[in-house]
């Protein structure tokens, strides 16, 4: 295996008094699709605007293709392409031309109507930033990160306020883009994107990355347990269903327990038998198999969209 | 040079589809010659030339406004962190800001010197010469004043605040809006330290071919050293992002802005007689009115 092409080693940052990044490392290989998941706030959007070289790490290594992201200039945004999770363009500016205008600052350009038409952007080529929907918007941005064909690519919660057939059409765009074999650093907090398009993920949280690994490794390190949701009619003390059989974890999040148990069966006629014993009801009972949330929920103990 | 050109035009095109800045730019400089002209024009035709060089001196400065605003709302909006990422760069960014204004001010220029020249009946085009350049290099520097406003501020509302205040300065102080001939004394030695003083004296003299190529110099050259200074200080305080900081010393690199003025102002108070050149011009044009006699309207026939 060769150099990795995005290298990442201890980075620091602080805003004022809040630590946004507490030694962050990881490292992606070329070709590779790397998932930063984790939820609001922990750190992702810093670590890739570092490696966009649109903020300075406080301490820490930050390498992209071999090159300081911040100190490297022209070459280094020739080489990248980034859907960043916060930006704009001039309401009347036309899809078309704002991805000429863009083309237009690389050396290396990838031809207008191909991107149009991979991006189905075609019977909107004339119409104006403004009228777009958001899905469009984000499908012209990520058109735009792509007119230099560039060899890393960075997408920073790329389907964030989508809805689901958006998001659908986002993913396939990707997978598109991993066929293509590009290197892809993807930012996200929804655990179907990292599982479907992830070959590797990195799970951070509070500035730190607290596992790595593909989706397999890392719901295999789950303990091979099941996760179980019920609602029940009264609630319980805390830790009420942590001494059923089979049970490995037990947590509750508004009003729902999740249950993790290594034995689905016996778990599920010992909590019957409980909720019986005390006249408490069972409203509803979902089961999952291992899933990332349950890696997040296991190592941090919160649910990714707290 | 390639990334300031794309950038020009895709400016250029941008603001052709502005209507708010279409009627600031066009519109509200041709009302503004139309009132100036019925108000004051119309007993003597021999103001038009004075008329239209204050007419054209707002035009130019209107640079100011336009440019700090947009900048801050691209940037407010996020718009530029995404020119960020690409390999457009601060300094092309900040160069088709004041080219593509440019290029936007030369029409409505052409277009107040015709109405002049065919509609009000003005006897001359003027020092062509001397308003070209005084236009462009007033155009340049004002927009690079309004570059640095757009640098040092935050939001919109304090953009918008700030340059109340400066363009109240500009258009009072300087010979734009009354006469400098007519304003007190001490206020005329203090005009000598503004940089709008030289575009205005100069573009009414201009207008009104009482100002040779040489005379022009001294206002051009105190304009273009304004150019240098103010945009290399817009480049060394241009943020992309909303959220960046305006760095501790902006402020006294603001103030850095005004040392060629200062140095102008000085040398021109001490050493030259710009102030009794004013005055003798104006009254040269009261006397020529007394001349002509009245004319009856200059408004169109």
């Amino acid at each position: 295996m060769g150099e990795p092409v995005i290298q990442v080693e201890g980075l620091y940052k602080n805003y004022d008094a809040v630590e946004a990044l507490r030694g962050v490392s990881f490292n992606v290989e070329e070709g590779e699709v790397f998932g930063l998941l984790g939820p609001n706030g922990a750190g992702k959007t810093t670590t890739v605007e570092i490696l966009e070289g649109m903020r300075t790490p406080d301490r820490g290594l930050a390498r992209v293709c071999g090159m300081d992201p911040e100190k490297s200039g022209r070459e280094f945004k020739e080489l990248i392409g980034a859907v960043l999770q916060s930006t704009s363009l001039p309401d009347k500016l036309r899809v078309k031309e704002a991805i000429e205008l863009f083309a237009n600052f690389y050396r290396r350009r990838a031809n207008t109507d191909d991107l149009l038409k991979r991006f189905q952007l075609t019977e909107k080529r004339d119409a104006f930033y403004g009228q777009l929907s958001g899905g469009q918007k984000q499908r012209l941005a990520l058109a735009m990160a792509l007119v230099n064909e560039p060899r890393v690519v960075f997408l920073d919660e790329p389907t964030a306020g989508l809805d689901p057939q958006v998001r659908r059409e986002i993913y396939d765009i990707i997978e598109e883009l991993k066929g293509s074999k590009k290197t892809v650093l993807l930012t996200t907090h929804y655990i179907e994107e990292a599982e479907r398009l992830c070959d590797r993920v990195a799970i951070i949280d509070q500035g730190r990355v607290i596992a790595t690994g593909t989706p397999r490794e890392l719901k295999h390190s789950s303990a091979g347990t099941t996760r179980i949701e019920v609602r029940l009619a009264k609630p319980l003390t805390d830790g009420a269903l942590a001494h059923l059989d089979g049970v490995a974890d037990c947590r509750e999040f508004d009003g729902t327990y999740v249950v993790h148990s290594t034995r689905p069966p016996q778990t599920i006629v010992a909590l019957v038998k409980k909720l019986e014993a005390e006249s408490n009801e069972l409203q509803s009972l979902e089961m999952f198999s291992p899933s990332l949330e349950d890696v997040f929920i296991e190592l941090t103990g919160r649910r990714l969209r707290d | 040079m390639h990334n300031m050109w794309v950038l020009t035009k895709a400016r250029i095109r941008l603001a052709m589809r502005n209507r708010a800045f279409l009627f600031f730019s066009l519109i509200m400089p041709m009302l503004f010659l139309f009132g100036a002209v019925m108000m004051f024009g119309q007993s003597s035709r021999t103001w038009i030339p004075y008329i239209l060089g204050a007419i054209l001196t707002f035009t130019v400065m209107g640079s100011f406004w336009g440019l700090s605003v947009q900048l801050v709302t691209f940037r407010e909006q996020g718009i530029l962190r995404r020119f960020r990422l690409s390999p457009a760069g601060a300094g092309p960014m900040l160069a088709s800001s004041i080219l593509s204004n440019y290029f936007m001010t030369l029409p409505t220029v052409a277009f107040e010197m015709i109405v002049c020249r065919f509609a009000f009946h003005m006897t001359s085009w003027g020092n062509l010469w001397a308003i070209f350049v005084l236009v462009t290099f007033g155009s340049f520097a004002f927009s690079s004043f309004g570059l640095i406003v757009a640098s040092v501020t935050n939001t919109m509302q304090e953009t918008q605040m700030i340059n109340n205040l400066i363009w109240m300065g500009f258009i009072f102080l300087s010979g734009a809006t009354v006469p400098l001939a007519k304003l007190p004394g001490w206020i005329q030695h203090c005009s000598l330290f503004l940089p709008a003083t030289y575009l205005a004296t100069g573009l009414e003299g201009a207008a009104d071919n009482l100002i040779t190529n040489h005379e022009a110099f001294t206002d051009v050259l105190a304009l273009a050293v304004g150019v240098l200074v103010a945009f290399e200080i817009s480049r060394r305080l241009f943020r992309w992002e909303p959220e960046a900081k305006v760095p501790r010393n902006a402020k006294l690199w603001v103030l850095a802005v005004m040392i060629p003025f200062l140095v102008f102002g000085a040398y021109e108070n001490i050493y030259t007689d710009r102030l009794e050149r004013i005055q003798k011009d104006f009254h040269s044009l009261q006397m020529r009115e007394v001349m002509a006699g009245p004319q009856g309207p200059a408004a169109p026939h």
